[in-house]
Order: structure tokens, then sequence, then C-alpha cells
């Protein structure tokens, strides 16, 4: 992982605090540079972080289970976050939830689809509350989306993807 | 760059020109304008003047000016005339108001919301008379909307740095500390401890540090906490989104004024363009020397790093903060030691909130009487909220401290839409409670609202409606703080589960009526023996709940109903044959084909096949689906 190396000098130089050149408090920005780059933090990267900063795996694993940001498995192709924040979740967050759940075959608490087209995450809050309730599918933002709305969203992917396949099988 | 005066000609040398000789096509890019489409806006005013010749004018971006349900806004300022504000635009009308603007001279009054600026239309409000902006006091707001947030000179212009320049140059350090006290400065994060107090204990502390090893690099830290994290707010983010110099200028004066020669901005990851704001803003503020080594030819030095959080609510509490900066996982302390004695990498640090800092350079600029002559006698100054939930007119506000509830959501708010009944004022977040109908007239200020059972906390201001279930949003709020929850203390890492499993169970349909006295029995044991305030603030949406909605409580328990008709297990859909045209169009919509009929036949709708995804009764334009 070559861009490893080059994070970690300029995270480095930027830190005032360091104990013999290996500085403790560069880990969680490098982490998040690792996840920038591939989408999520896989198991090299932590043993090349640890070797690197002299801190231990098992502490790299407790600091990244801790922080909600970090992912140890890759993301779907499709990125669809719901707010789940208080304004939305009064006007019916829960309901959209449900809907897209359902409509991938999420129901037992996992967040991605087992095709690995789909993660859907729900965040804490978004901040525009006053298009609650608020998804985003990959770049699209829709606010004041209705359960159904929040359906069609989904299965108009799922056919573009069908119809991407079906050219790809000739 | 040398001195303040001489950056203030520059700014306004630059201002001036970048005003003087061209109009203006101002469009707010805040997160909520984004979401609501304003990049279209933007790239639809772009267009239009690349398109036109006749159109002479500059296309800029500003932060929120805080009437988000207006959103996307566009504003056209041509020299000599008033700012004149249109909104909720589209792409299209954005074409066509230019064009009729600047090409036929023709403001189109219909679409216009209010004259920014002095009054020129006799038939369009100006800003200050439209009922959302009217009620408003805005000094933390003050450049929101109206600088362009990734210029320094469009700030400073507006008498930014002014109240650093009088702190670096007029006076010393105990001064500026003094000066702060004298304001009554309360910190905006929640808590609401007196600013100058935290300063006054710092500088005590740096001061006998540095008597006793003279030698080290760094004596404290300044850290600024934008890890703004309750759901349903959003205030700091606007700010550091609108006007990221007001902060980066308060941090400068705190670290003067304690005698920290570093700081830390510590702000949400989910916020990349308040982020990429205040990047832009320390490189531009180094630039100008008003950052860096001897700021403004003085013998101050002062830098600032950004530290992106990583996603966990806990890290808002100082202690926990300090954690995630030092490279640990984000769990609280014991305190004392409080951080301004012994905090960042055992130094003395002070941690303020964004709107704290952002209030630090008018209190310096303008004198700290000048600014306490708002709000009450404990309560100095104003108050940002995020004012979302049931409400006609949602947005960023700020008001004076000491306003009644019902002045802030039926005068600025606009009441509750669809003529619904208010039920409950959510404020302080995961950490606040609801406060009911007869709790309206209650003044806005930390004690009352603490009386109430309540918090002020850092601004958000949730309303709801006869449809909102207070035990679900008890719930709610439990779900949040549990999961939330690092761990660390007992209480809070059980004693919020269980909590949440009682809530569960009674919206579940499962409650007993020992449930509620069992609530009331863990919730205070939780608040008073959890480590930090995640634990401590917890069981507050539960208690007030509990206080004001016992009757919610004991329906969901005794009588199996949900009042609001929003718990899932408690509610039936039916079809009212009265109302009901037959249009198919619930039929169509259902998911899981739970209504059967034909056209203009009354459709019927089977409960057990029935998911109460509410689909249905959002699609009829009728009225026909019934929710008991």
């Amino acid at each position: 992982m070559h861009f490893l190396l080059e994070v970690r000098s300029e995270t480095m130089t930027a830190t005032t605090q360091s104990t013999n050149g290996h500085d403790r408090s560069a880990l969680i920005p490098l982490l998040q540079q690792v996840q920038v780059e591939m989408g999520y933090v896989p198991k090299e990267a932590i043993t090349e972080i640890s070797k690197e900063l002299r801190v231990s795996t098992s502490d790299i694993f407790g600091v990244l289970t801790f922080y909600a940001q970090f992912r140890l498995k890759p993301v779907g192709k499709h990125m669809v976050k719901i707010c789940r924040g208080t304004a939305c979740h009064v006007r019916g967050a829960p309901l959209i939830i449900d809907a897209v759940d359902d409509e991938l075959g999420l129901t037992d608490g996992g967040d991605t689809t087992e095709d690995g087209e789909f993660t859907v995450e729900k965040v804490a809050c978004f901040g525009a509350c006053s298009l609650a309730p608020v998804m985003i599918v990959d770049e699209e933002t829709k606010g004041n989306i209705t359960p159904d709305q929040a359906r069609r969203m989904i299965k108009k992917i799922v056919k573009e993807i069908a119809k991407k396949a079906e050219v790809a099988n000739g | 760059m040398g001195s303040y005066s001489a950056i203030r000609e520059w700014a306004d040398k630059e201002v001036s020109q970048q005003t003087a000789d061209k109009a203006r096509i101002v469009i707010g890019l805040g997160t909520c304008g984004i979401a609501a489409g304003g990049n279209a806006i933007l790239t639809a005013a772009k267009n239009t003047v690349a398109n036109n010749d006749e159109i002479k004018a500059k296309v800029v971006s500003v932060g929120c000016i805080g009437i988000c349900y207006k959103e996307p806004l566009l504003d056209i300022e041509i020299p000599g005339k008033p700012r004149l504000s249109y909104g909720p635009v589209t792409a299209g009308e954005t074409k066509r108001i230019l064009e009729n603007v600047f090409i036929n001279n023709e403001y189109e009054h219909k679409k216009a919301l209010a004259v920014i600026g002095e009054d020129s239309f006799s038939d369009i409000p100006s800003w200050h008379e439209v009922p959302f902006f009217a009620p408003q006091e805005r000094t933390v707001l003050r450049n929101c909307g109206f600088i362009n947030p990734e210029k320094i000179e469009d700030y400073i212009a507006n008498d930014g740095y002014a109240g650093l320049s009088r702190a670096l140059l007029d006076m010393t350090p105990a001064q500026v500390v003094d000066e702060t006290l004298k304001a009554g400065l309360r910190g905006r994060g929640g808590a609401g401890f007196p600013a100058g107090r935290k300063w006054n204990i710092a500088a005590d502390n740096i001061r006998a540090l540095r008597a006793s090893q003279p030698e080290l690099d760094s004596y404290g830290y300044v850290i600024c906490n934008a890890d703004e994290g309750d759901p349903g707010a959003f205030m700091n983010r606007s700010v550091l989104e609108g006007d990221p110099h007001s902060v980066i200028e308060g941090m400068t004066i705190a670290g003067y004024a304690i005698g920290a020669s570093f700081g830390y901005i510590y702000c949400r990851a989910e916020y990349p363009l308040a982020i990429e704001r205040l990047k832009l803003a320390l490189d531009q503020a180094r630039e100008k020397n008003l950052l860096g080594e001897n700021i403004l030819e003085t013998d101050f030095s002062f830098d600032i790093k950004l530290k992106e959080g990583a996603g966990a609510f806990v890290c808002g509490e100082e202690t926990a903060l300090i954690a995630s900066i030092e490279g640990l996982r984000g769990m609280p302390m014991p305190r004392p030691p409080y951080p301004a004695q012994s905090g960042l990498w055992g130094k003395p640090t002070i941690i303020n909130n964004v709107e704290t800092l952002n209030n630090v350079p008018v209190i310096l600029a303008k004198g700290a009487e000048a600014w306490a002559t708002k709000g009450t006698e404990k309560s100095k100054g104003t108050k940002t909220f995020a004012l979302t939930g049931k409400v006609e007119n949602t947005g960023l506000i700020e008001v004076e401290l000491g306003m009644s509830l019902r002045k802030v959501i039926y005068e600025i708010g606009g009441g509750i839409p669809d003529g619904k009944e208010f039920k409950a004022a959510q404020t302080g977040g995961p950490s606040g409670g609801c406060l009911p109908k007869e709790q309206l007239d209650l003044p806005i200020d930390y004690e009352a609202l603490a009386k109430a059972g309540s918090i002020m906390g850092s601004g958000g201001l949730v309303i709801m409606d006869e449809s909102t279930c207070m035990v679900d949003v008890a719930r709610y709020f439990l779900t949040f703080t549990q999961s939330e929850s690092c761990g660390k203390c007992v209480p809070c890492r059980l004693g919020t589960k269980r909590m949440l499993e009682i809530l569960t169970r009674i919206t579940a349909g499962h409650g007993k009526i020992e449930d509620i006295a069992l609530l009331e029995e863990l919730a205070p044991s939780i608040r008073d023996s959890s480590l930090c305030g995640l634990g401590q603030s917890a069981p507050n949406p539960v208690l007030t709940t509990l206080k004001y909605f016992r009757d919610e409580y004991e329906a969901h328990i005794l009588e199996g109903r949900c009042p609001a008709g929003q718990c899932k297990a408690l509610i039936t859909y039916s079809i009212d044959p009265a109302t009901c045209t037959g249009c198919m169009v619930c039929m169509r919509a259902c998911p899981t084909e739970a209504i059967t009929g034909a056209r203009k036949e009354i459709h019927v709708l089977d409960p057990e096949l029935c998911t109460r995804c509410d689909t249905c009764r959002q699609v009829c334009k009728f009225d026909a689906v019934l929710v008991v």
C-alpha cells in the first residue's frame, strides 16, 4: 500500500506532539485516509499501520470498532443513506428505513446486500432537517420522501443493474 | 502584510471593487441549500450569465441565511438597487428571473421573498418584516448568508479580526479574560458554564506551568468543539460553513487570553463542506498574518490544526474529545482534574463550543457591555436554534435569550402545519426533554429550561404535533444514547439498555403498569451515577415525557392503544367505505398486496397482510385510509 507512506509523512509532520517519532495521534487520521482510498479498512492496512506507529493491532482494532465511521468490510456499489435524525424521525424516517430494508431484503440487521450492490447506512443526522425525511442514493438527495418514493428509487437502480447484466451477457 | 489597519484597508478595497462595478447573483450553498438543489441553481445561474452578454454579474455562493424552508434561494444584488431574495426557485425559474431582471429590467415581484437592505419595493417586505426574521436577533449569524465564506476580505470588511486586533494591541491577556467574564458569556454547547471562568482557571494553570518548567514547547491548548452530534441540530455546521473566520478569530483571542500557542478544531467528519471551508480559512488567515508567528506584528504566536472526528457522539464530551485527538478510543475520564487543569497531553486546555467562540470577537470588538445588553440577567446574549419538525417554517434561527417558546414556535416558526395541534417542543437533543403546551410561555434561558426538566443544549429545537407519539420519542432518544454509550461506566452502559428494553416493550404493546415505576426508579440512578454528561442526561427524555405525557404511557400499557397512531404494533389500518372511490392507487402502491378491489369498487384492506408501512394512507387523495 504505497499511499500509506505518503499519508504518514504528511500527517506526521503536521502534528506537534510525537514521542520517539511514533505519533499515536496520527492513528485516526491514517485510518481515515485508508478508508477514503479503499472504502473500508482492510486487515493488511491494520498490520502495516501497527508497524509504522508501534501500536498493537488489537489496540488499533479497538479504535476501529469504537468509531462508527470505520468499516471493516467493503461497501456495496450503491450507497443508500437514510437520515434518522429527530426531525426525520418525527416525520416518518422509520417507515422509509423499513421500506428500503424490505425492498433490498435486508431484514436480518445486515447493511449490505448479498450481491454487493447496495449498502444501506442509517445516518445520525444530515442536518437537512427542513427537508425531513431525507434519503440520499449515491449522489442524489431526496427530501420529503415517502416510503413509496423510496421503493421506486431503489427499484430504478435494480432495474438498471439487471439491464446492464443483460447487455453484458449478450 | 502587517498592521490591522493595513489589512482592513486592503479588505475594504477588495470588497468595494467586487461590489461597485458588477452586480452579484447570490446563491445559498450551505448543506441545506445543496440538499434542496442549490447546485442546480448555481449551474443554471452561471449558464444564464455565460449565454447572455447583456447580463454583467458575478455568481457567488454564500453560507446559509437560515430560511431553510424556502431553499433553494436566489438573491440578486445590483449596485444602487436593493438586494432581492427569491425562493424556492427551480433551475428554469432561475433562468427566467435572471433574464427578466437583467435584460428586461423587470423584477418578478410575485416570486420574491424579501428585500435585504433598504426597502424600495412597496409590495415586497423588507427582510426585517418577514415574520420568520422579524423577532430574530442576529449576532452569531451576523455574517451567515451575507459574506462569501471563502473570502477572508469579506469577513475583515465586516469588522472581522477587529476584536483580535483590539485584544492583542490594547489589552493584556488578563484583561481579555476579564472582558469575557464581564460579558457573562456562557458555554453554548449545552451546559452553560461561564466561558471566562474556564479561561481564568486555564490561564492560572498555564502561568504556573510556565514558571515551573520554562523550557516546554507548549503550555496549553485551545480546542474548538465542532463535534455537533445531536440529531436535529445543525447550528454549528451553518456557522462553520457560512462564517469560518469568526471561529478562528475567537480561538486566537482565547489562545492569547490563556497563554496557549496552539489550538485544535475537532470537527465532525460528516461535515465535509465545513471542513473544506475551515481549511481554506486557516490558510487565508496564515497568509494575512492573522494566524501563525507574531500575529499582527506582536509577540503573540498561535496556530490551529483541524482534526476530523470519526463518528462517535460521546466525543462531544470534553475528556472523550481529548482522548480522540490523542488517537485513543473516545472514552471520557472522571473529572476532576478538569481539562483546564490537565487536558490534552496533560496540559491545561480549554474546550469551547463553536458558537461560544463565535461570540468572542464581538465581545472584544464592541466591548462586554454592548454585547451583554441582550438576554436576561443570568443568560446573556443570543442563541441559535435549529427549528425543525412539525412546524411551518423550518430553519436556522437566532433569538435573544429569554424569548418565550411560544413566540419562537408561532411567530418565527409560523405555527403547526396542516391545522394540527402542538404537542411538545424538544430541546437539547438526546440530553434534553420534551416540553408540553403548558410550558409554551417559558422563557428560553438556561435556568428556566433546567427547571422544566430539559436543558438549553446546543440548540436543537424539534417541534412535535398530535401525531407524534411521546413514548416512541423517548424510545427513539434512548436508542440513540444506548448505541452511543461508550461502555466505560456501568450505569450508562447497562442502564440505558434496560430503559430502552422497557420502552421498546411498551411501544410493542407488551408493557406492564409496573414498567412506569421501574423507569422512574432507573432514571434518577442513571442520572446521578454515570461518569459523563451522556449518561447523566440520557434519562431526561424519559423523565420529561413521563412527567408531562404520562397518559400516553398509560394508554399504551392499559388500553393497548397508541393515541398518536404511530406505534405499529398498536394500530390497525382500514379503508373507509364511505370515502373510498375505488381509484386503485393504494392497491397498486401496497408492497404486500394487502389491499384488494377493482376500479370503482370499494377496496378492502387485509390487516393480516398489512405491514403498516403507511404507503396507502400517504398515496390516498381522499383520506379514505383510516388508522386506529
